[in-house]
């Protein structure tokens, strides 16, 4: 199957100052992935080079196998931008009506029926909604065009708890109905746990782990024990973060094969504290640790 | 019907919270077999989570033959749990209940029991290598 998102070495230049360098990913089709990443690790600048929005300063991008900034490309991907922009002295019905005239595949009557199940009114000017409505109303004009790739840029970092929560409701609702791929950033790793199923961490441009979100929180544990038992542990298993005191030792740990850990409390790991760790140890990528892991068995 | 709750901060994916919560609610006898389990959309609405999550919820269960999709109609209870012999089971309870007042007894406290139990559950059943085995995974949290 076509990846969704291909990119090659792509990057994208400010003048001397790059904000995505040599950034080479493939994000599978039919799944909803998380992009998370520091602020400055070029998370909006791939989402808009993947949307033909920016031109690559450097290498490639493909999107469903094509160029981004082809018309028949653009056609089947949606894009809803961090600042949501709208027209502020538009209605909601105008603003719908608008999706119509710019897509050729839209279907008013079903972005229509979106809007009005969440009680937004068709005849506000969109200037008066609240940022729950506009994030609403934005997601209902990206998904009118049935897009089969969905790129969000941070959603709902400035919303409420409750509005999230509806937010993410009608985008996991329509992934049911349409299978859509969607490619999600957001600092918001608890959102992130509950609706993606294939997480990619960038850090300084770079992809420092990509895989299944099931697979990483299985393959992670903390281990809490003594600490002249923790040699032993981290010989054969890769330390994502250590806290030494004198007697006792706390590891998150990649499990890099069969745990023997008589003696040590092991506790899960949730996706925050995985991704919190790794992002404060930028050197442990999938890269480095598959390196090391060679590197370890006896020739 | 079985009513999906989730906890955002164990550490357990998602789709072993949904298919223990099955697993729980068959012991306790509240789902039996012939009862219907949500569809995926039904807990998309509620949970507002990735719908392919229930669907590997499901399919999970269905590899322990609990639970069998009819096509067209939805994924229903098959099995039943606990798989022991009832009379055991009383039994082995019975035993367990007088353990516990033996060692309340004692003088150990919930923590003490909890500590012992964890160590004497951890070497019985000898934890597997997590991601090896999925299942037993579940089983223990």
């Amino acid at each position: 199957m076509t990846d969704a998102v291909e990119a090659v070495g792509l990057g994208r230049r400010y003048g001397r100052k790059w904000a995505l360098q040599d950034c080479t990913l493939s994000l599978p089709s039919e799944r909803v992935i998380g992009l998370v990443g520091p602020n400055g690790a070029g998370k909006s600048t791939l989402l808009h080079l993947a949307v033909g929005l920016l031109q690559p300063s450097a290498g490639e991008v493909r999107v469903l196998g094509r160029d981004p900034r082809d018309p028949g490309t653009l056609a089947r991907v949606g894009f809803v931008a961090q600042d949501k922009p709208l027209y502020g002295h538009f209605t909601v019905a105008e603003t719908l009506r608008m999706g119509g005239w710019l897509n050729p595949a839209w279907e008013y009557k079903l972005a229509e029926k979106r809007v009005a199940r969440l009680d937004v009114p068709l005849t506000q000017k969109v200037g008066k909604l609240s940022g729950g409505q506009r994030s609403q109303l934005a997601l209902a004009l990206a998904l009118g065009k049935r897009p089969e790739l969905l790129l969000v840029d941070e959603p709902v970092s400035d919303l409420d708890p409750l509005a999230r929560r509806d937010f993410f409701r009608v985008l996991m609702e329509e992934v049911a109905e349409s299978g859509m791929t969607v490619v999600l950033s957001s600092h918001l790793l608890a959102d992130l746990e509950r609706t993606c199923e294939h997480l990619v961490l960038l850090s300084r441009s770079r992809v420092q782990f990509a895989g299944d979100t099931d697979d990483l929180l299985a393959r992670h544990r903390m281990l809490t024990g003594p600490r002249d038992a923790a040699a032993a542990i981290e010989a054969t298993h890769t330390v994502v973060q250590a806290d030494y005191t004198e007697r006792q030792a706390s590891v998150m740990i990649r499990v890099n094969g069969p745990l023997d850990a008589t003696g040590w409390q092991v506790r899960n790991v949730s996706l925050e504290d995985l991704v919190l760790a790794y992002m404060a140890a930028p050197h442990l990528t999938d890269d480095t640790i598959e390196t090391a892991k060679k590197e370890q068995v006896p020739s | 019907m079985i009513d999906f709750q989730l906890d955002g901060h164990s550490g357990v994916a998602t789709y072993l919270q949904l298919a223990q919560q099955v697993r729980h609610s068959l012991r306790l006898g509240l789902l039996r077999p012939g009862d219907k389990l949500p569809t995926a959309k039904e807990v998309v609405a509620k949970l507002a989570i990735n719908p392919n999550t229930v669907l590997k919820a499901y399919r999970e269960l269905e590899r322990e033959g609990l639970v069998g999709a009819r096509p067209g109609a939805g994924t229903f209870v098959t099995g039943t749990l606990p798989s022991g012999d009832p009379g055991e089971l009383e039994q082995l309870a019975r035993e367990l209940a007088q353990w516990l007042r033996a060692a309340r007894q004692a003088g150990l406290g919930r923590e003490d029991v909890e500590a012992l139990y964890g160590a004497a559950m951890r070497e019985t059943f000898q934890e597997p290598a997590p991601g090896a085995q999925r299942q037993t995974e579940a089983e223990k949290v």
